[in-house]
């Protein structure tokens, strides 16, 4: 149903670098799953709305007013690398 | 004197009597973690001497689960990928505890990222249950359950997806609150589903777990998702009565699977209520089967997206690749996702990517969120016949470790009464309702409607002084 290619797609899309061995576990145990997932199927729901949310969600919106925010220092104490009060990345564009 | 047995109502009594300090109870909870940490290894990070305040209004020392951040401590999610993350704000529950003089003990392990039942995928390796440490502390919040149960801490914050603070609570023995989706804050949590997911009180008993919730409910203008209601006093609703009420037995949740002791014990305790004028009735909830699956595809969907944003840029890990295989900027994010991420995150990342991916959305997620109408539905109509409805918590007793940790599958099905109250909203209590022959917790499960905690307050509350 799910093949070792199948995983390594999802794997690029979900951007983790899966070893060969990891490949072959995770094809196992997700087969198991979606076979499992798959009793969803002896229902008919072609009329029943679907819930994403419990609660009836509204937009919320406050006034465009200034309010404290962290200063670009505070903000860069996280991070792993930084360069002149930057976040220091690989290059991206050649 | 061992103020660290004590629950945190008898400690506030003794506090206002003049009998015991902050800092006697606080001792006591230190040396209780030099004395079992070791064994029970309920933490993932011991803070250095928190702040006392003598003459807050409730000095209590508390566990705060590894997701939920805390202003310059070390917050991980149990992860490798987020090593050395010192989150810069509070919580909103933080900064509410912060106000009431609570005192914070530590961060307690967790599974990674909160997926898993026996807080076995713990970067910082597994907890272990006080009342048998060959066994499993139940997940994802075993490290609060445990640090509660094992006098380790006198509260502890949990939070709950598909049932990580009531299934721990069962099987260490102690309370476990999951609120109304809403009810707290989830700012400053650190998110796997966001629309399940909910921070609730662990405790020892049910006054505690009202205190508690009195502390960290209400609406906040940095979680659009909380509801702007009045919070109630919830200790008020701990009343020695249950007369009148009409309580739901559902069919569905006593099939096999389920341990006789369990049952047996579940029943004992419907006896008790019935005793205190309580009625009982057995209910349907008929999509019960499909709820385990409903779940693993919308909480893994969220959760692949929820982690997307872990990819070495900005905090936590980086892995700088040894060689470009396609761009020095994609192999960063790929081989950070691959070291910092264990097996189990990347198996839900996998699924829930799967599921929302082109050509598979509409028979997974889809199919997902319309199930999830039906379970809600099912919930709906309970509750025009009945108040409450009471089922086990975990259908065993804690299991070993190592025992489920090869098979996914079985993991997830230890979930299986808690995951329907994550899907359809509702408020869910865990309490303890008796002991295995093994001498092992079995949990009894109250849900109640939305926003009522106050009826599983009053139900837990008569339970417990006539139990």
């Amino acid at each position: 149903m799910i093949s070792k290619n199948d995983v390594k797609y999802v794997a690029s899309l979900s951007r983790i670098h899966l070893k060969d061995e990891e490949v072959q576990a995770l094809t196992q145990d997700l087969e198991r799953i979606l076979g499992y997932i798959k009793n969803l199927e002896k229902l008919d729901t072609s009329h029943v709305e679907p819930t994403s949310h419990v609660l009836p969600l509204k937009n919320v919106f406050r006034e465009d007013i200034i309010k404290p925010s962290f200063s670009q220092q505070e903000a860069l104490k996280i991070s792993v690398e930084q360069q002149n009060g930057f976040f220091k990345v690989p290059k991206i564009i050649e | 004197m061992t103020p660290n047995t004590l629950t945190a109502h008898a400690i506030l009594d003794l506090i206002k009597q003049k009998k015991l300090s902050a800092k006697d109870v606080f001792a006591s909870v230190s040396a209780q973690i030099q004395k079992t940490e070791k064994d029970v290894h309920a933490y993932a990070t011991i803070f250095d001497a928190p702040q006392i305040q003598e003459n807050a209004a409730v000095p209590i020392p508390i566990a705060i689960k590894d997701n939920i951040c805390i202003k310059g401590e070390l917050t991980t999610c149990s992860s490798q990928i987020l090593s050395g993350f010192k989150p810069p704000y509070d919580a909103t529950v933080i900064q509410k505890l912060k106000a009431s003089g609570a005192v914070f003990t530590g961060h307690a392990n967790m599974d990674e990222f909160a997926f898993g039942s026996s807080t076995e995928t713990s970067y910082y390796g597994p907890t272990r249950n006080p009342w048998n440490l060959a066994c499993v502390p139940g997940g994802s919040s075993g490290g609060s359950a445990a640090a509660v149960a094992a006098n380790e801490a006198i509260w502890a914050l949990g939070s709950d997806t598909g049932g990580s603070i009531r299934q721990p609570a069962a099987l260490c023995g102690v309370v476990g609150l999951k609120p109304t989706y809403g009810r707290v804050s989830r700012y400053g949590l650190i998110a796997f589903a966001s629309s399940l997911d909910q921070i609730g009180p662990i405790t020892k008993d049910i006054t505690d777990a009202a205190l508690l919730l009195n502390i960290i409910a209400g609406h906040d203008e940095h979680d659009s998702t909380s509801v702007d209601l009045p919070v109630p006093d919830y200790t008020k609703a701990l009343r020695n009565d249950v007369k009148g009420l009409k309580i739901g037995i559902p069919k569905e949740y006593f099939i096999e699977g389920i341990d006789p002791q369990v049952k047996k014990s579940v029943f004992d305790a419907i006896a008790i209520l019935k005793k205190c004028g309580a009625t009982f009735e057995e209910i349907s909830l008929p999509h019960t089967e499909y709820a385990v699956s409903t779940y693993y595809i919308v909480a893994t969907a969220e959760a692949s997206s929820n982690l997307a944003r872990f990819d070495g840029i900005q905090y936590g890990l980086r892995r700088k690749p040894d060689h470009i295989r396609k761009t020095p900027l994609i192999d960063l994010y790929e081989e950070t996702r691959d070291i910092g991420f264990g097996t189990e995150a990347k198996r839900r990342i996998m699924l829930g990517t799967y599921a929302l991916s082109s050509g598979y959305y509409d028979a997974y997620y889809l199919k997902g969120l319309k199930v999830r109408t039906l379970i809600k539905k099912d919930f709906d109509e309970a509750f025009k016949k009945v108040d409450a409805i009471i089922t086990p918590t975990s259908p065993t007793t804690a299991f070993k470790i190592g025992e489920k940790t090869n098979d996914p599958l079985s993991m997830y099905l230890s979930d299986i009464y808690t995951i329907s109250a994550n899907l359809s909203g509702i408020p869910a209590i865990s309490i303890p309702c008796g002991l295995s022959k093994d001498n092992l917790p079995i949990g009894l499960q109250i849900m109640a409607k939305p926003f009522d905690e106050e009826m599983l307050f009053r139900i837990g509350f008569t339970f417990e002084q006539n139990k």
